[in-house]
Formats: structure tokens, sequence, C-alpha cells
């Protein structure tokens, strides 16, 4: 595998050579992608690939642990099974395909119904400004929470139930309502796992691509606003590879590749370090 | 038990080798050739290609590129092959992936809806020398709008300029309203709509801009993807259309064909003579007659805003690029009957398929261009 890694990282960094020679560190901030004026900045794409990331976990770690915590806690063995198996199902849709049912279905009822709510209720909040296009950051983060929601689910519901029967019963025979044993005693056991689980979300949000690009708007803009167009690093490469007409063109596109590379790699190790973090924290709790 | 799981795993065994097998029938099948993760993963606008198939051990060429040109190409390579006895495989992967392989020599033509730039052409010069751009159809960009009770939209080039400049914001801006007297405009903003992968349309439509607008032209540029001041990107004509097509207030160019089979209304557009012309077969062919007169004599011309009265000024040609000098002599042979062809009769398919045929001052020009080759050093 790490062979694979290096070969990857490698060959990326040789076909990218005059797009670090031309712009150096500076493609890192530069904000413009100009193929006929030759100038070509990552910072857009990095800030869309991130902040689209992150409104997909910030929308489906509650509904994931949620959905883990009924199947595990609450549900009845039949319904609790019923359920796992149609969120691996969601897990199984091609990308494409849910793309297209973005397209079809996700966008028009933002840009419709969703947006102009919001609009209407709060005119002068900067996040929610501009004109309700339907595709935008909240429609990529939309999607990019349904794809992460099974890989998060699957792997809560997993963690949740190797926590050992002695916790809760513990915690109940302090007198624990079923709700509190379940947050004061499962979850704070099984933290590590479930951030384990949030990485592992992260880490296909990150990559996602056809989907994405088509719901994102792909515009090259730093914009606070959640119904703005923008733009990610996989959808940029997508969008602009075939036609590429000049060699720093392609270079600038292979670089932004190993920007994504180097994107993915920072939020994976700061989330193994949470990760880290927290289970020496709960191993310290530890089992009575 | 150990019997019924051999025999169960020989079943499956059998069961796959004989899928593999399968059949070897020429069908058209999606192909992934250098430029892999996009055309793969393009499922709006699915790389394919075509194989006739031939009687007898016919000739077999390929070809590689634009992937406007594609429905049209299938038609007329499949006539080609049936009278010719040859076999055309053109892969639609993007004009610019077709160049490059042009230049590997992987292929032995190229399509491209936009002119080679000169670093393409010293790389291709160096791989196998001089480069021919034949003409072979005419694309033309069609400005659809989404405004309903609007109906021809009368539009010129400063306007979409400014359109898509973004210093005209909402329909009922002055400059809209000037050529639009009886028209009742609202106050909807413009929700401006663009090609986000690299295209040809594009290369026409900002060709378009650029020679109607100095400040287009020092401010964005022409190129198959430029740095949009404005508007929202979405991936091929059809993804342009689609959002057009739902979003009130949108405005986007796509290909005439996608206009007229999804029934999005047009704008007309002013052209040089100052006749507001609507998008058509006809009016491509005319700008192409238009221009006919002063195009350069190596067929790499830019039509866009040119003269005559029904000329439609979003137009541009699309090019079959060749080695001028083609090295095998049977294949050569081929290519040379294939391209004129396509030239000639092959023309008679175009408006079927809502393609612009070529006006006969151009056949004549492209005869010529097809006479300069030589097969194996040698004239023909």
């Amino acid at each position: 595998m790490l062979v694979v890694v290096v070969l990857v990282v490698t060959a990326m960094i040789r076909e990218s050579p005059e797009a670090l020679s031309t712009f150096g560190l500076g493609f890192l901030v530069q904000t413009s992608w100009d193929p006929v004026h030759k100038e070509f900045g990552a910072l857009p794409f990095a800030y869309g690939t991130v902040i689209t990331s992150i409104l997909a976990l910030l929308i489906a770690t509650p509904i994931s642990v949620g959905v883990a915590i009924f199947v595990v806690e609450m549900a009845p063995p039949w319904l609790g099974n019923a359920i796992s198996i149609v969120t691996e199902l969601l897990a199984a849709i091609p990308s494409v395909l849910l793309g297209l049912w973005g397209i079809f279905v996700l966008v028009p009822f933002l840009q419709r119904t969703l947006e102009p709510w919001f609009i209407e209720r709060f005119p002068d909040l900067p996040l929610f400004e501009g004109p309700p296009y339907g595709v935008g950051i909240l429609a990529g983060g939309l999607i990019l929470a349904i794809m992460v929601i099974p890989t998060i689910v699957a792997i809560s519901r997993d963690v949740m139930l190797t926590v050992p029967v002695a916790q809760r019963e513990a915690m109940l025979a302090l007198g624990a309502t079923s709700w509190e044993s379940t947050t004061w005693a499962v979850l704070p056991y099984a933290r590590s796992g479930l951030l384990g689980a949030i990485v592992l979300g992260l880490g296909r949000a990150l990559g996602e691509t056809m989907a994405v690009t088509m719901v994102i708007g792909n515009r090259a803009d730093i914009s606070g606003s959640l119904f703005h167009p923008a733009y990610t690093m996989a959808s940029v490469i997508a969008n602009e590879f075939t036609e590429a007409t000049s060699s720093l063109y392609l270079s600038a596109l292979v670089e932004v590749g190993l920007v994504l590379f180097g994107v993915t790699v920072v939020m994976n190790a700061i989330a193994r370090v949470l990760v880290w973090s927290t289970a020496r924290a709960s191993s310290q709790v530890g089992a009575l | 038990m150990r019997v019924q799981h051999a025999l169960l795993t020989s079943l499956v065994l059998s069961g796959l080798l004989a899928a593999c097998g399968g059949s070897s029938a020429p069908v058209t099948a999606p192909s992934s050739p250098a430029a892999a993760p996009a055309s793969s993963a393009a499922a709006a606008k699915p790389a394919g290609s075509t194989a006739a198939s031939s009687s007898g051990g016919g000739v077999k060429l390929t070809g590689a590129g634009s992937t406007a040109d594609f429905p049209l190409f299938t038609k007329i390579f499949d006539a080609w092959g049936k009278q010719a006895g040859g076999e055309v495989n053109y892969q639609s992967v993007g004009s610019g992936a077709g160049i490059e392989q042009l230049t590997k020599k992987t292929v032995d033509f190229g399509a491209s809806d936009a002119i080679m730039t000169a670093d393409q052409e010293k790389a291709a010069q160096a791989a196998g020398g001089e480069v021919v751009h034949i003409p072979v159809t005419i694309v033309a960009a069609s400005v659809g709008y989404n405004v309903p009770g609007v109906d021809n939209l009368v539009l010129d080039g400063e306007t979409i300029a400014g359109i898509y400049l973004g210093t005209i914001k909402a329909w009922n801006d002055p400059k809209i309203a000037a050529l639009n007297p009886n028209a009742k405009l609202p106050s909807t903003p413009i929700a401006v709509v663009e090609r986000s992968d690299g295209s040809g349309t594009s290369y026409i439509f900002t060709n378009y801009l650029s020679s109607v607008s100095p400040e287009w032209k020092s401010k964005v540029g022409a190129d198959t993807s430029v740095k949009w001041p404005v508007g929202i990107g979405a991936k091929g004509s059809e993804g342009v259309a689609g959002q057009v097509k739902q979003v009130p207030g949108g405005i986007g160019y796509f290909e005439y064909a996608y206009a007229k089979q999804n029934a999005i209304p047009t704008a007309l557009v002013k052209n040089a003579a100052g006749k507001a012309v609507a998008p058509s077969v006809t009016s491509s062919t005319a700008a192409a007659a238009g221009a006919a007169a002063n195009m350069p004599k190596d067929g790499k011309a830019l039509i866009v805003n040119g003269p005559g009265d029904g000329t439609y000024p979003i137009t541009g040609f699309s090019w079959i690029l060749t080695y001028k000098d083609l090295p095998d002599a049977t294949k050569g042979k081929a290519l040379v009957d294939l391209f004129t062809y396509t030239t000639t009769k092959g023309q008679s398919f175009a408006e079927d398929l809502v393609y612009a045929p070529l006006p006969q001052q151009v056949q004549d020009l492209d005869g010529q261009l097809i006479k300069s080759l030589t097969i194996a050093g040698k004239p023909q």
C-alpha cells in the first residue's frame, strides 16, 4: 500500500514541475484560476473541498450517530437489522446516480423551496446571502452528507455493539434512565471508535468527485454564503483535464491533485490525533 | 459435501469463462483512451466510439477528438465504411485529448472545435510534420434563456458581453429593453450559466465576445476554458441547457442541436450587418458562406461575427486534423478517400442531425487542402 502511495505522489510531482517552479508556494494562496492569462491558484478549490466536507460532516454526524444509537439501543432486533440493510444499500448507490438525483430533485427543491425560505427569514445574515441558484455549497454539502451517512452509521453501530454490557448495567444500577445510560456510559466508552468512523466519513467526503461536480456550481470563488456556488479540487480536475490546452495548464491541474492529496493527509492526521487523544482519555476511564 | 462444493465451484467458473468468451461483434462500446478519468466518469457526455462493420478485410482507421462532432461522424463514417469496405473507430474524448493523441500518433486523425495553438502545433510538427486543418462542419452556439412571457428575445454582442461580464444584472436592464421595445421584461436577476469543462462551444462563444467587446477581450479573452467573471458552471452542453431550463431568469450558451431538442427558447442575435438572426442550420451555413471569400487558404478561420444578412454570428468551424504527409500507403489512400467523402457526400447527412452543411466554397477549399496531402512522401 505504501509503495502505491509513494508511486502516486512521485508521479504527480513529476507531472507538475512547470507549475511548481512558476508559482512556487504562492499556488496555495492564489485565488485566480485563469487559463487564458496563465494564472493558476489552488485556494478556491481547497476552500470548496474543505467547506463542503466539513458541512457534510456537520449534517451527517448527528444523523448517523442518532441512527446508530436507535439501531443499537432502542429498536427491536428486526427493525435494527432492516435499518442497517437499508443504510448499507444507500452506500451502494453509485455516486453518479446520486449526482443525477441531485440535479433533478435536490437542486430544484433547494432553489424553489428551501433557499428562498432561508433568504426570507434571515435577509441580513451573510451565511444566506445571494440569489437562490440551487446549486452551491449547500447542495454539495447535502449530497456529500448522504454519501457519508452509511459509512458512519455502519462503523458507529459496530463500535457501540462492542461496548460491554457491564457498562450499561452498572449505569442502570446506579439509577440512570436508559437514555442517560446511553449518553453517559455507552457513548463515552465508544468515543474513539465514533471519531474513527467520522474520520473515515471525512476521507470519503474529501475525495468525492462526480456527485459533487454536478451540484456544486463550478465557480472558483471564495464566499461565506451557503448558497454561493463553489468548486472542489476533484471537480476542477475532472472538468478541465481533457481540454487543458497548454502544458502549464496541465501541470497546474496535476498540482491541484497534489494539493488535494496534501489536504487529505493533513485532515486525516488531525483526525488521527483527535482519535488517539480521546482513546487515551477513555482508556483512563476504564472498565469497572 | 466436498463433491457438491467442487461441482458448484466448477459451475461458477465455467459460467464466468463463458461470459468472458462472449461476443466479438463490433458494437458501439465506451472506450477510455488517454483521457481516462474524465471520459470514464462523464455520465452526462459518455465517451463513445464508432466501428462501422466491414464486409471484407478493409482498412481500419482510428480517429479521436471533438465530442460535438461525434453524432455526425458516427453517421458519416458508418456510411463511408459501407461503401468503401473500411472501418473507422472514432473516440469522442474532447478536442484537447484528440490533438494530444494525434501528436502521440496513437490515432490516424484528430478532430477539434478549436484551432491548434502555437505550442500544440510545435509539438505536432516535431512528432510527424505539418498538420492540416480541414473544416468538416459548422457548429452554432445558441443563446438560450428562461424568461417566461418573453418570446423572440433580441440581443446583440455588446449586451451579451455585458451580461457575461456582470455589468448587466437584471432582465429589465435598459440595454435589453432598448433591443426589445415590445417585450414585458421582468425584474428577475439574470442567472448566468456557462461551461465548466473545456469546450469548443466555449471557444466559439468567447471568440465572438472578444470580437464584439474590447472589454471582454482584455479582461477575459478567448479559449476553450476561461475565467468567467460571473455565473455558475455546468458540465457539458446538456448541463448548461438543463440549468437554464430549471433556473428562472437563466441564460446560457449551448450547441443549437440541444436548444432544438429540448425546446429551449433561443435569442435572436444581431449580426455584423445589423440584422437579428435566429440560430439555425441555414444561418450557420450562411455564416460560413459569408466568410468563405476571405478565408485563409489553410482553413484555419474564425467565422464569428461574419458578414452577410442571414448570418448567425456565433458560429465556428469544426476541423479534422491530419498530418500533411501520411506515412502508410494503404491507410493514406483510405484517409484521403474518407476526408473527401466526409466533406462532400457526407454533408448530406448533416441537416437531419441538426448540423450545418458546408457551403460550396468551403467544400472547394477542402478539396484543395485534401489534394495537398502527400502519401508516403509522394503527392497523390
